[in-house]
């Protein structure tokens, strides 16, 4: 390469193959270069870190502002007992916590196995037709919106039956969950090293032996995480309830009757006139919130711990 | 060196289709009992489809088909009456690349005999430690059988896994270039095992190393396109080839 560029051109490489010892005014043009370099690095950083501060301003707007709102409803009271207009504290949402568990565990029962259950036929069986069709639909499904899934589980669950119910609310959020699991579930298992599958298979390993005590075995931790993942990501879901679980004012338990949901509370409590129940919104969405970020916080650990004890314990 | 008689391989008029692609075309060759025969040849020469012909593996990729028949001692392999999971359990396989599952190295060599049903017992611990020390293991992991196998060495994982295909008692051992991802050192360890092995097990070994060839096996096999094209005494076939291919490929004129 030849010298083209004139090294007193701020910024330009200096392409000189021959060796010089370089004049005073060659030294004052490095000594600036290396302070422009300097200038831009520290412009750039401060650009890249203002960006993400942005990015995370609302996230921190909205735990604090959570934090702050929410905390004043909480009480012993607000875990105990029913929503109640005469106080001026508004009650509790005892059946709104309870009823979300109870969607949840329904979803979760029946939507967990499924799920599972085809991601591992994804992974395992990944170019026979059904996996294909089965494929491309779990990518549809999750991106039907969740309002969507709500009014087909009111027309196939509740009309039928002519009344809203548990059963219909957690059928829906269950239909949001399969493709969720057996999209992460398929991931993880096909993270599984092939030849884990073959030495089993050289072993004498029946096929469906390697596949729960080999490939579903190694895979466990990150099944696991995606389960949990999937269910805090369904427990805030508040559209599928609109028109299946419907909500309920008062306790109940039974799968067969309409049901509180967090999520529904908070809705609609949000826009109701009365100060006792806003505040009680507030408390509902900061028990959501840190049920989800326990969620997530459990599903980290179970990996991480995993994770190091990989290969270990017989 | 104890002759066992059990585990003679007898190749007939045997093909291989991949597909519409043709993998191995009418190969016909006999492996007596307690030999170690040597396959080489140039990559894609089928070496790696004779050997997982050996215990039906190669039914694993989809649309394999076969014509001919493969007899371990006196049964056909493909026999409708065949439990390829004994056929496997009686033809051990080790890979390219150590395989241990992400268990205890005990669990590793304990997964075989488990799964004939050997109970947790003094029987498995013998079992165990029998094949560690066939596999020339054993002194290493003796005390310390409940570590993770994924901890141990390269070459330590790979006799691992010799041992893990031991602890089957198998009639056939079959290697599929087993020390081609292994430093000298560990290579000459897998090489000594194989060769104080002769005589116990029948052994096939794919190999890309011709000096491993004339080492460990007492006869080789040169493949070429899916082609036998010649076999005998690895002494004989790498000092005086019958076929003129044979011969370009060991002075590596080719391959």
């Amino acid at each position: 390469m030849s010298s083209i560029v004139s090294p007193t051109v701020l910024g330009a490489p200096s392409g000189r193959r021959e060796r010089r010892v370089p004049g005073g005014h060659e030294l004052a043009n490095a000594s600036r270069t290396a302070q422009r370099r300097q200038r831009t690095d520290r412009l750039a950083t401060l650009l890249i870190w203002s960006g993400a501060a942005l990015a995370l301003l609302p996230l921190a707007l909205i735990i604090g502002l959570l934090l702050v709102r929410g905390s004043a409803a909480l009480s012993v009271a607000f875990f105990t007992e029913l929503p109640d207009l005469s106080l001026p504290s508004g009650g509790g949402i005892a059946n709104a916590i309870a009823g979300s568990a109870l969607l949840v565990g329904i979803a979760s029962l029946m939507g967990l196995p499924i799920g599972i259950a085809a991601g591992l036929h994804l992974a395992t069986h990944p170019h026979t037709r059904l996996s294909r069709i089965s494929r491309y639909l779990s990518d549809v499904l999750n991106g039907v919106p969740s309002i969507v899934i709500g009014v087909f589980a009111w027309e196939v669950f509740v009309r039928p039956v002519g009344h809203f119910s548990a059963w219909a609310g957690g059928l829906a959020l269950a239909v949001l969950l399969v493709p969720l699991v057996a999209r992460t579930t398929e991931t993880v298992v096909s993270l599984v090293p092939v030849e884990l599958t073959e030495a089993a298979l050289a072993l004498g390993f029946p096929r469906w032996r390697t596949s729960l005590q080999v490939v579903l075995r190694t895979a466990l931790p990150g099944i696991v995480t995606g389960a949990l993942v999937a269910v805090a990501r369904i427990a805030g879901e508040t559209a599928p309830l609109l028109f299946t679980a419907f909500g309920n004012a008062f306790w109940s338990m039974s799968p067969d009757e309409p049901i509180a949901a967090l999520p529904l509370t908070i809705y609609a409590y949000a826009g109701s006139p009365y100060e006792g129940w806003q505040t009680l919104a507030w408390g509902g969405a900061l028990v959501l919130l840190l049920l989800v970020a326990g969620l997530s916080v459990v599903a980290r650990l179970a990996t991480r711990r995993q994770l190091s004890r990989v290969g270990a314990g017989r | 060196m104890i002759v066992t008689t059990a585990g003679a391989l007898r190749f007939t008029d045997f093909s291989v289709w991949y597909g519409a692609r043709q993998a191995l075309h009418t190969v016909t060759i006999a492996i007596e009992p307690g030999i170690a025969l040597a396959l080489i040849g140039p990559s894609g020469c089928g070496k790696s489809t004779l050997l997982r012909a050996c215990n039906r593996m190669t039914e694993l990729v989809p649309g394999t088909r076969h014509t001919g028949t493969v007899h371990l001692d006196d049964g056909e392999i493909h026999a409708r009456e065949v439990d390829v999971r004994a056929l496997r359990q009686r033809v051990g396989m080790v890979f390219q690349q150590s395989n241990p599952l992400p268990r205890s190295i005990f669990e590793n060599v304990a997964y075989g005999p488990r799964l004939n049903g050997v109970p947790d017992g003094s029987e498995l611990t013998d079992r165990v430690t029998e094949a560690l020390r066939r596999a020339a293991i054993w002194d290493e992991v003796a005390d310390r059988l409940d570590d993770p196998a994924l901890a141990l060495s390269g070459g330590q994982q790979q006799r691992l896994c010799i041992a893990r295909a031991l602890a089957n008692d198998p009639e056939v051992l079959l290697l599929d270039e087993p020390a081609s991802a292994l430093d000298p050192g560990a290579t000459q360890r897998i090489e000594e095992l194989l060769y104080d092995l002769r005589g116990s097990v029948t052994i096939v070994i794919v190999t890309h190393n011709l000096q491993q060839a004339a080492r460990v096996s007492d006869r080789t096999a040169f493949l070429y396109d899916g082609r036998l094209v010649e076999v005998g005494e690895t002494s004989a076939l790498f000092t005086r080839p019958r076929e003129a291919q044979t011969e370009a490929f060991i002075t590596g004129r080719f391959g």
